[in-house]
């Protein structure tokens, strides 16, 4: 345990001496922040409408359901944006300095070392829901969302993100090139992403298959305020099957030489 | 203290260490030599952990390199061939973080990184980011790395790498005074080194051992042939004939040109014969003007020359030997 706190706390400290951190959690809190004030003001043209036309006044228009899921479900978009920039580096740049050398000579397993990366590189993501959760408290604050949907959201941006995290490790572990490691996470996790747009139009056993394994109808009902066990189980399977990966590659890669 | 058994390691179809077996006592420091790609940094990587042997096993102060890896890794201290360093570290943020990950208690862990940094000398560098060092700090910090946790036993690949004759001098001394405590291994190209740092020599060439002695066994000659070098004044004719006639002499060699007075000749005699009280007499009974007469003992490069590249052409050999000449 003391391991992989050493490595979590030399990963986040990397990301926080190069401008990684700054650059990441920065842009992603002025996207964060548009998209906010958008969904606000397009939420807040829909009440007058509904006003207007005599549709029960401004308190009939669901805040939960007009805004916030909107914006949970552009948030996890920009998250396929930007988490594949936090793990491009983490096995790459070790292996391209030959850091990798020491780790791998250190009395370390390699899981030690895998979970050190994964937890750094989860911290630094805690940090942009957390800048995040400053909207939220302005939300609460000023309207009344329902509190349960907002943090059922939350989790499966957490459950979603860390799954993220565990397939951009798995990419970085077999190169030491960062774009590469950046481009090829950022590509599979679009393919996840939109995997369910085949579903419609393939038979019904692939069909189910396929919006089984999209991200993105798992994380539909985190968002409407659903916790399933389902898609928690996904979301595990994901970062657990993501790791065991690693390792498998981190050994083949020792192999190698 | 390091045993290795009939290691081999493939690369594809490449081989790099062919079934490779030697044995460090404790306490020693062995010199690794071999030309490049002979398969040192292999085999240094294999004996860390770094990566497991195709064949065969390493045993590391008791445990098993690939059975017990973190135990046999505790154990060990590794300096790569360029060391690893986090360039965004400070030297003391990067000797901190060397010791957590080689479980150092947090009490006595700064005390350790002083006195660490102490005996490398790089405490003026201990604020300064890793990245910005110049090639003898980082080959020094980099050191310290290797030998922060104390470890049973220490790999060092080309320790002298980039620095300048001062701190070699240094670094020769630091590595021969962590000796009796700690069991070395250490590679090198630079031969001198061997000579003054190491107890025994492991001697490879593409793969595998050609040679293990201890250095004074090695510069004695492998077949014990003595180099005599004699300078004549011949008044212009070619001594080499009147020479190789004298018993005992197994080849002499003229390496002045065709005009000059006096020719230098370097003479090999076999082995056990002492054929310097003929040589004079000869040269002195015909008349000409003996010089200067010099016994050369084999150097380490000759012996290292003579073992690595006895599979190649003669041509090569001259041409390298002629290389090391000029050089020397």
């Amino acid at each position: 345990m003391k391991n992989i706190y050493a490595i979590a706390h030399k990963e986040l400290r990397s990301y926080f001496v190069s401008p990684i951190a700054y650059v990441v959690v920065g842009f992603f809190s002025i996207l964060f922040g548009y998209f906010f004030v958008a969904s606000l003001s397009i939420m807040v043209r829909f009440s007058t409408q509904a006003g207007m036309y005599g549709m029960g006044g401004p308190q009939s228009i669901n805040i939960n359901e007009f805004m916030l899921r909107p914006l949970l479900s552009n948030t996890a978009i920009i998250l396929l944006f930007f988490l594949p920039f936090l793990t491009a580096r983490a096995y790459a740049e070790e292996k391209k300095s030959g850091t990798i050398e020491l780790l791998l000579t250190s009395p370390l397993s390699d899981l030690e070392i895998i979970l050190g990366k994964f937890l750094g590189a989860l911290s630094l993501f805690i940090l942009m829901l957390a800048v995040t959760a400053v909207h939220m408290i302005i939300l609460v604050v000023y309207g009344e969302p329902e509190l349960g949907p907002m943090l059922s959201g939350y989790l499966g941006l957490f459950l979603m993100g860390a799954s993220f995290i565990s397939l951009g490790l798995l990419v970085s572990s077999a190169t030491q090139n960062q774009v590469v490691a950046g481009v090829i996470t950022f590509a599979l996790l679009l393919l996840f992403w939109v995997l369910s747009w085949m579903a419609d139009s393939v038979g019904p056993t692939t069909q189910s298959l396929l919006s089984y394994l999209s991200i993105l109808e798992h994380f539909d009902d985190f968002s409407k305020g659903v916790i399933d066990t389902k898609h928690i189980a996904y979301y595990i399977s994901f970062i657990t099957f993501g790791l065991f990966l690693t390792t498998k590659s981190v050994d083949t890669e020792r192999w190698r030489g | 203290m390091i045993e290795v058994q009939n290691v081999t390691k493939r690369y594809g179809t490449t081989i790099a260490v062919d079934n490779l077996s030697f044995k460090v006592e404790p306490g020693q420091i062995l010199g690794f030599l071999g030309p490049n790609g002979a398969g040192k940094t292999t085999t240094m990587r294999v004996l860390t952990g770094y990566m497991p042997p195709t064949e065969g096993k390493v045993i590391v102060a008791g445990f098993d390199v690939f059975d017990n890896p973190v135990e046999a890794k505790r154990r060990t201290g590794y300096l790569p061939e360029s060391p690893p360093l986090y360039p965004d570290m400070t030297v003391r943020e990067y000797l901190e973080f060397v010791a957590r990950i080689n479980g150092i208690e947090r009490v006595g862990r700064q005390s350790r990184i002083d006195q660490t940094m102490g005996r490398t000398s790089i405490e003026d560098v201990a604020d300064r980011h890793c990245g910005k060092l110049s090639k003898g700090y980082r080959q020094r910090v980099g050191l310290a790395q290797a030998i922060l946790h104390n470890p049973d036993v220490l790999i060092l690949d080309e320790p002298t790498a980039g620095l300048d004759p001062n701190q070699i001098i240094g670094t020769r001394e630091l590595i021969r005074s962590l000796a009796g405590d700690h069991t070395i291994i250490l590679s090198t190209h630079i031969l001198p080194e061997v000579a003054q740092t190491c107890e025994r020599v492991v001697i490879i060439n593409k793969g595998r051992v050609v040679a293990e002695d201890t250095p004074e066994n090695l510069t004695g000659g492998l077949d014990g042939a003595t180099t005599i070098n004699i300078e004549i004044d011949t008044f212009g004719s070619d001594p080499t004939a009147t020479l190789e006639a004298i018993s005992g002499v197994v080849s002499a060699k003229s390496n002045s040109d065709d005009n000059a007075q006096t020719c230098s000749v370097e003479v090999k005699t076999s082995k056990g014969m002492d054929a310097r009280r003929d040589l004079a007499h000869t040269i002195v009974s015909k008349g000409w003007g003996l010089l200067e007469m010099t016994s050369a003992k084999r150097s380490l490069e000759e012996t290292f020359l003579d073992l690595t590249t006895s599979e190649d052409s003669e041509d090569t050999f001259d041409s390298v030997d002629e290389t090391i000449e000029s050089i020397s």
